[in-house]
């Protein structure tokens, strides 16, 4: 079991070695050929009091003289060596902009991916339940509506009624404006927090519903279940036992698969409420030209979402006994 | 002692064929069994005859779209769904035909010890696993590891393990080579031998006859013949229904002729008449109407008016 663990994980770690590598190249051409001027992002809103002899040695001393490969290694060999080099807009090292940045983020990626994941499998196991009834009508009108609604719209659209209208909850921003940081309380990050959480957990609500109602009803019209009654299982316990956890297992697996867009729609939620994670800060850096910190964001988005799947692939290794013993492990000894 | 009696049974479902008309559909029709104490009884009809419908009728497991009208007696007792809940992996046991019905993701012997609402202890299932040759190390596997002989003996233990006093198995028989099905049969033999009732749903006549006390004939979704078991020998002539006859004469060891026409398994539009009248040689105009009686003739009956 160990053993096959180890594999895994380094096996996991090889792949993500070269997604990385993968990664950077693709991402060091596309910057190449965007229209970006990274001298002009350096020296931001004061271009007009520098003269060309001045923009070319700038250029120099970054090295943007030479040819894109050379630039690439001399990028390259800093990231090998744990330097993603300075923000030009923050005016602080990458690294610590991402840590920063994605502290808070994180405290609202995971609250919004625990209410998507808890919504969503309710709803599911609720419409399953009640098939073909108006329960189970109304839980599938909602979810396409959701689907098909754009994150920034709806971010939109509650600031107009719960901020502007009714005032209950702050225009954006992560903590009250204007007040010092050792004063803000844990109320008032999350009170700041909850529309944007909210925002963002609607992304996952309706494929985990929809992938939870189509599991759970395949597993209700499954010959396991009525020979389980026949058994004389009924109830709570029979739904418990069968019902959900077989179907919990796929739906965890799903939702860890989806960082990728969680963190896709941070970004947006993020923009639309002025809150100060990752992704605005992305949207910041794309905007100025801020190249090491975009190059950042994507290696570091790119190690998330890996882990995601990572984690979901781990899970189905470890718990579905059927995968497990076709990778060697002998599940009699594990159970 | 009659253990369960079924009087005039019919099951059907309903289904909207289009956004507001509901259609029922019959596919069993009028069917009537009994089985004792001590007895084996097995139900022969083809594939797809709604056999198994029988199995959940008397279960009490139908699917939620479906219905049921007539009489079920449970030792003289009719068989409400309320006792059908209350006998449920007690005195009720199913035993069902193929690995599909274990949940795939939960040890066997986890599952085989949750019958009748309650957690059977690990000293009960160790000693009814080692009575069907079963390894303890059986009980932690999971359903995708075991063998088909495995398999089959582990459904036939979870009827055991609640002491059923009526055993319905259905289609135990099926995907097995011929020495393996004769094992599985034993196996109900040796129950019904302990006492239990045990009603034996299948389409292999071959290998229950050895072993069946009486056999119902299913055809056109009814039963059209109940006989005992030494009914079928020889030419086949002691059997009263010609379709009975035709499954007799169609074995391998005997005429090995098929049936006449095509096998019937659902009730006619129509449920008037003897269903099998088209492929009977002495059909009259007397088998296109009305309900055909159910006739006692020696031991067993008959539905057929020809019968003597």
């Amino acid at each position: 079991m160990i053993r096959s663990l180890l594999k895994f994980l380094l096996g996991k770690m090889l792949r993500l070695v070269v997604l990385l590598a993968a990664i950077s190249i693709l991402s060091f051409m596309m910057v190449k050929m965007a229209p970006i001027d990274p001298v002009q992002a350096y020296v931001g809103a004061d271009l007009l009091k520098v003269s060309e002899a001045q923009r070319e040695q700038i250029a120099a001393y970054w090295g943007l003289d030479q040819p894109p490969l050379a630039q690439f290694l001399t990028w390259g060999s800093a990231v090998l060596k744990g330097n993603l080099g300075t923000s030009m807009t923050f005016r602080q090292p990458v690294t610590d902009v991402i840590a920063e940045r994605f502290l808070s983020s994180l405290a609202l990626m995971v609250s919004a991916w625990a209410l998507s994941g808890l919504i969503g499998f309710a709803a599911g196991a609720a419409a399953a339940m009640n098939r073909n009834t108006w329960v189970d009508r109304m839980i599938h009108w909602y979810c396409y509506t959701l689907a098909a609604t754009p994150a920034f719209w709806l971010g939109l659209l509650l600031i107009m009624v719960f901020s502007v209208w009714l005032g209950w909850f702050p225009l954006g921003l992560g903590v009250p404006a204007g007040m010092a940081a050792d004063q803000v309380t844990l109320g008032d990050r999350i009170y700041h927090m909850f529309l944007p959480a909210l925002v963002l957990s609607v992304t996952g609500i309706a494929t985990i519903a929809l992938h939870t109602r189509q599991k759970l009803a395949e597993v209700l019209d499954s010959d396991y279940i009525i020979f389980a009654r026949a058994r004389g299982e009924r109830g709570f316990g029979l739904f418990w036992r069968h019902g959900l956890r077989n179907i919990a297992l796929p739906a965890l697996t799903l939702q860890f698969a989806s960082f990728s867009e969680l963190f896709g729609g941070a970004v947006l939620a993020e923009q639309v409420f002025a809150y100060p994670g990752l992704g605005q800060a992305t949207v910041q850096a794309g905007l100025r030209g801020d190249v090491p910190l975009l190059l950042g964001i994507v290696l570091f988005s790119t190690c998330f979402v890996f882990a995601g799947n990572m984690i979901a692939d781990l899970l189905y290794t470890i718990i579905d006994p059927r995968i497990r013993s076709r990778d060697g492990g002998d599940p009699l000894e594990a159970g | 002692m009659t253990v369960l009696e079924i009087r005039n049974l019919s099951v059907f479902f309903s289904r909207y064929y289009n956004w507001f008309r509901k259609r029922t559909e019959a596919c069993l029709n009028g069917l009537e069994l009994s089985v004792g104490a001590g007895q084996l009884v097995a139900v022969i009809g083809s594939s797809g005859s709604g056999k198994s419908l029988l199995a959940h009728a008397v279960m009490g497991i139908l699917p939620r779209n479906a219905g049921w009208s007539g009489q079920m007696l449970y030792k003289g007792e009719l068989l409400t769904p309320q006792l059908q809940q209350r006998l449920r992996g007690r005195e009720l046991a199913l035993v069902p035909q193929s690995v599909s019905y274990l949940n795939p993701l939960m040890q066997v012997g986890k599952q085989v010890r949750m019958s009748g609402g309650g957690v059977r202890s690990r000293t009960e299932l160790r000693s009814m696993f080692r009575r069907y040759g079963l390894e303890s190390q059986v009980e932690r596997m999971y359903p995708f590891q075991l063998s088909g002989g495995m398999m089959r003996r582990v459904l036939v233990s979870t009827a055991t393990l609640g002491g059923a006093e009526l055993i319905i198995a259905d289609e135990p028989t099926s995907g097995l080579h011929a020495e393996l099905a004769q094992e599985t049969v034993m196996r109900f033999r040796e129950l019904a031998d302990e006492g239990s009732a045990v009603l034996l749903i299948t389409h292999d006549l071959e290998s229950v006859l050895p072993y069946a006390d009486a056999i119902a004939v299913l055809y056109g979704g009814t039963s059209i013949e109940v006989a005992p078991a030494h009914y079928f020998s020889g030419d086949g002539t002691m059997l009263r229904h010609p379709y009975s006859r035709a499954l007799w004469t169609a074995l391998p060891r005997n005429e090995f002729t098929p049936p006449k026409g095509k096998p019937l398994v659902r009730p006619a539009r129509s449920a008037a008449g003897c269903p099998y009248r088209e492929y009977c040689e002495s059909a009259s105009e007397a088998c296109r109407s009305g309900q055909i009686p159910v006739r006692r003739v020696n031991e067993g009956w008959v539905r057929c008016i020809d019968a003597t």
